[in-house]
């Protein structure tokens, strides 16, 4: 029996040697063959020798989180060919590299080995000792291929859309993988393979394959930011990469002016810095970084706050305490996000699940962070913003941008008794004038010691307890501008999740409707929690609160909102690093109910 | 960045409110000279952002140019805030306010950076901590080998910001002292006239460490009189130290702890276009104990930080949804590469 369109391919290779432009023509080949498909680094923090790992999964019904069971293993590294056989499934294939050198390797019994003598194949494709390395991975993307029953046409297309850039390498590449396919049919058993694809005609046709980072950068751009600061940090480097090139491309005027600013900064204190900077001049900021660099930023986001400036950071968040596993994923900065610097400080958070709202959020956080005059932090994460992720096609807003409540000079003649920090439309939200505007009422002074209505040095308690009240006013207000939760689904059970965790929780929601467990499942989007998340919670039997932290953080979140349903919810958590996987959360949901 | 000509603004348009800082204090000196400086060259206030980091120094703003935006923002922050101040509006006449805390320690990485990128600004350090002006401690800029009353020796080497801003690359360095009017408006006059980060360095004695032997609120009167400390919050009013001397000159200036600063003005045979004079002069006043003064340095043919971003004429603030949003078209093509 063959399994068709529904298994994962697992392939270990050294960190640095080539592998990724392989793994991206496989994973976009199988995705131009119409399939439901996903693929995701594992990798080390190291540049080059260490194991790294890919693993792609392929899933007629859509079910793309990743899978801890693993179908096909390619093994081509010497370090981890014992490790990587032995975490093939039972029955399931392991295709390995012959030529390494691996004293105690012995094959498996219970599983279909299939070496392959890849410097056999690669002598016949190139005689460069430099290319032989590279070429090599292209050949075991030929031999899966042919295994697989991977369309060749396809497979060449891909493999040129790739190299669009880089013509001159296209035919050597194509060589290599011919070179790896004509091995596969020449000495390989193609009917007893026993994972096969299949076309699934125009499925993908509206969609794309694309990383989140990518996908943040993109909305970044359409959504009218203006000024980015940096520091270099895995995994959020690529978004600020990403939105360079772009406004290079797409950002210039005629005369090839740049309507934009990118400043690699120093360190994140003044990437932070730089963003208020910029917000408080009236441009559009964003500060992308990660744990280490948001703890860095703290001082600065309680300055956004109380001083009401508009910032945002894209946290793309790693596995922290401290420098963690810095190259691997978690949700672990959703607490210090929220609360970030000292004193009483709440921030709009935004929590992004797929490419689609990376670049949704990307004008969402700008135009909460104008129109609410306060920092939003935007909490992506590494499997979602360096994983391939399939996704509808972007769309662009209908809405203009929300510059907020910003009086000009003509503004000003209609409200002469302008005070910076009063609160004229009793939403807690005060009207700015930017500096520059020419007006003698325009000027004010921002600080971040205590200040009055007219911004003016003020230590007097009562003013203090009347300002700290209209902040927390002006959080109340942000529940009506922040993405509201999605609910999918009905059932007696319900499932509280947010971003990367998605694909795993629709998986799991999947796996308990085949049980006849039907659940009903949250998704939320953004703090400050809205009312919506309580009546969900109050009206199921029991609620699942689903995250990637040690701590449950959103549900400490929750609960210090709404105390009196602390017997309403039941916390699962996984914090190893990996990209969350649904048998894992259907493990520990049937413990929580042994 | 621009300078309007327009006088139309009355010299009460460029103060601001009245000083909070100790009566004599030579920040309050500087805050005067400030508003001399920018009253006749004609800026418009409007066109102005002072900005500032945490300290006394980083009050001063408030003191000048009321009609003009301020923001007192966090230690040792001001120089990257005026980083984004000046990518977001480069129209904006930035003008800086620091101390040697704010600039020498904790800031010390954005105030290097910020010289590196050359903005365009007036980027003033109200230096009171160095040679000995506030005894109290140590700073960052206090000369290796300094000696505390306590008898205490500073074994570390100090931050000169004006030897550290050539090494940057800075453009257009100067130093002065906070009562030198004569020297100090055109200094600042030219700096708002330059093209980058201007750096002016200040010497501005301080009067809270009111600190000669004699005094009972001396350093070392009160540490020997523990229960006294609360008596550091009485400050003596002292007057303003003004002082005017000739280029080429050298005068000894009494401070308010009767300790003695040297000023050296430079000459007018001084080059400040030659960069490696001005690394020398800065090397023998430290040998020789003494502060030099005068613009150390000037070269107007560097490329600044709006030129470095090729920025567009417009502002970025000012740039609309059509400036900034690509079209539907742009967005199909990007996604077409992952199609």
């Amino acid at each position: 029996m063959k399994t068709i369109n529904d298994f994962s391919i697992t392939i270990g290779t050294i960190n640095g040697s080539g592998s990724q432009s392989s793994n991206n023509i496989l994973v976009r080949t199988l995705f131009h063959m119409g399939l439901p498909v996903s693929g995701k680094n594992l990798f080390p923090s190291n540049i080059a020798g260490l194991p790294t790992w890919f693993t792609i999964r392929i899933s007629a019904e859509g079910h793309l989180s990743r899978k801890d069971e693993n179908d096909i293993v390619i093994g081509m590294n010497a370090d981890s060919l014992i490790k990587d056989q032995n975490s093939t499934k039972k029955s399931g294939v392991f295709i390995y590299n012959i030529d390494l050198k691996v004293p105690l390797f012995k094959q498996r019994d219970d599983i279909l080995c299939i070496p392959i003598p890849f410097k056999q194949i690669v002598n016949e494709v190139s005689d460069s000792i430099k290319l032989k390395k590279l070429l090599t991975n292209m050949i075991y993307v030929g031999v899966i291929s042919q295994l697989l029953g991977i369309d060749i046409d396809v497979l060449h297309k891909t493999i040129q859309k790739n190299f669009s850039d880089k013509p001159q390498v296209i035919d050597i590449n194509v060589k290599a993988i011919n070179a790896g396919w004509e091995y596969a049919e020449k000495n390989l058993d193609y009917k007893t393979f026993p994972y096969k694809v299949k076309f699934i005609e125009n499925a993908n046709d509206n969609k794309i394959l694309i990383d989140g980072n990518t996908a943040s950068a993109i909305g970044l751009l359409f959504g009218g930011c203006s000024f980015m600061s940096w520091y270099p940090i895995t995994p959020s480097s690529s978004v600020a990469e990403m939105f360079h090139a772009y406004s290079n491309k797409y950002r210039k005027t005629t005369d090839g002016k740049n309507n934009f600013a990118i400043v690699q900064a120093e360190d994140e204190l003044a990437a932070i810095s730089m963003v208020i900077g910029a917000g408080w001049t009236g441009a559009r900021a964003v500060t992308p970084t990660s744990g280490p660099g948001l703890s860095l930023m703290a001082e600065a986001a309680g300055l956004s706050y109380f001083a009401e400036v508009p910032a945002v950071i894209w946290d793309v968040q790693r596995v922290g305490p401290s420098t963690g596993l810095p190259t691997r994923t978690m949700q672990g900065d959703l607490l210090a996000a929220y609360h970030l610097s000292h004193g009483d400080t709440k921030h709009i958070v935004l929590l992004p699940a797929n490419p689609n709202e990376c670049y949704e959020f990307g004008k969402t956080s700008l135009d909460l962070a104008e129109r609410l005059q306060t920092l939003v932090v935007v909490l992506s994460d590494l499997d979602l913003g360096m994983n391939y992720w399939i996704s509808d096609r972007f769309q662009k807003s209908q809405e203009a941008l929300d510059r907020g409540k910003v009086y000009r000079e003509d503004d000003l003649i209609d409200h002469p008794e302008f005070a910076r920090y009063q609160d004229v439309d009793g939403d807690g939200i005060p009207y700015r004038t930017l500096p520059g505007t020419y007006h003698p009422k325009a000027a004010y002074f921002t600080r971040g010691t205590g200040h009055d209505e007219r911004a003016l040095y003020s230590e007097d308690n009562e003013n203090f307890r009347k300002l700290m009240n209209r902040l927390a006013k002006k959080h109340e207000t942000a529940k009506k501008y922040v993405p509201q939760p999605i609910v999918q689904g009905q059932g007696a059970i319900g499932l509280i999740a947010y971003g990367s965790s998605h694909p795993a929780v629709e998986d799991l929601q999947n796996i308990l409707l085949k049980e006849g467990n039907a659940t009903s499942y949250m998704r939320i989007r953004a703090l400050p929690l809205v009312e919506e998340i309580k009546h969900f919670i109050t009206k199921n039997d029991i609620t699942y609160v689903i995250e990637q932290n040690r701590d449950a953080q959103l549900m400490r979140v929750l609960l210090a909102e709404w105390p009196e349903l602390h017997a309403k919810v039941k916390s699962i958590t996984q914090y190893d690093g990996l990209p969350l996987a649904a048998n894992y959360l259907y493990g520990q949901f049937k413990e929580l109910n042994s | 960045m621009s300078i309007e000509q327009k006088n139309d603004f009355a010299k009460s348009d460029y103060m601001g409110a009245k000083s909070t800082l100790c009566t004599g204090c030579g920040h309050d000196t500087v805050t005067t000279n400030i508003i001399n400086a920018y009253f006749q060259s004609g800026v418009n206030p409007y066109s102005v952002a002072k900005l500032s980091g945490i300290g006394c120094s980083s009050k001063t703003p408030t003191y000048f140019l009321n009609l003009s935006h301020g923001f007192n923002s966090l230690h040792g922050r001001m120089a990257p805030m005026a980083v984004g101040v000046g990518c977001a509006n480069k129209n904006l006449n930035i003008i800086g306010i620091s101390g040697d805390g704010d600039s020498a320690s904790i800031g010390l990485g954005g105030f290097i950076h910020t010289v590196r990128r050359n903005l365009p600004m007036v980027y003033i350090i109200e230096n009171n901590g160095v040679y000995g002006l506030t005894k109290g401690q140590f700073s960052a800029t206090a000369d290796q080998e300094a000696v505390l009353k306590s008898g205490e020796i500073n074994p570390y080497s100090s931050v000169d910001l004006c030897a550290l801003s050539l090494e940057a690359g800075c453009g257009f360095v100067a130093r002065s002292f906070s009562g030198d009017a004569k020297q100090l408006v055109p200094l600042i006059d030219a700096a708002i006239r330059y093209k980058g980060t201007a750096v002016i360095d200040v010497i501005s004695p301080c009067v809270t460490f009111n600190n000669h032997d004699g005094s009972t609120k001396s350093y070392n009167y009160v540490k020997e009189h523990k229960h006294a400390l609360q008596e550091l919050g009485f400050i003596q009013p002292q007057e303003e130290i003004i002082v005017d001397y000739e280029e080429g000159e050298v005068i000894e200036v009494r401070l308010h702890d009767d300790s003695i600063l040297t000023l050296k003005k430079l000459d007018a045979n001084y080059d400040f276009r030659d960069l490696n004079q001005a690394h020398q002069i800065l090397k023998q006043n430290q040998k020789a104990h003494e502060i030099v003064t005068g613009l150390i340095y000037l070269n107007d043919n560097k490329q600044n930080l709006h030129e470095s971003l090729s920025l567009n004429e417009k502002a970025l603030r000012d740039l609309t949804d059509e400036d900034l949003c690509p079209s539907q078209e742009v967005l199909d093509k990007i996604t077409d590469e992952f199609s």
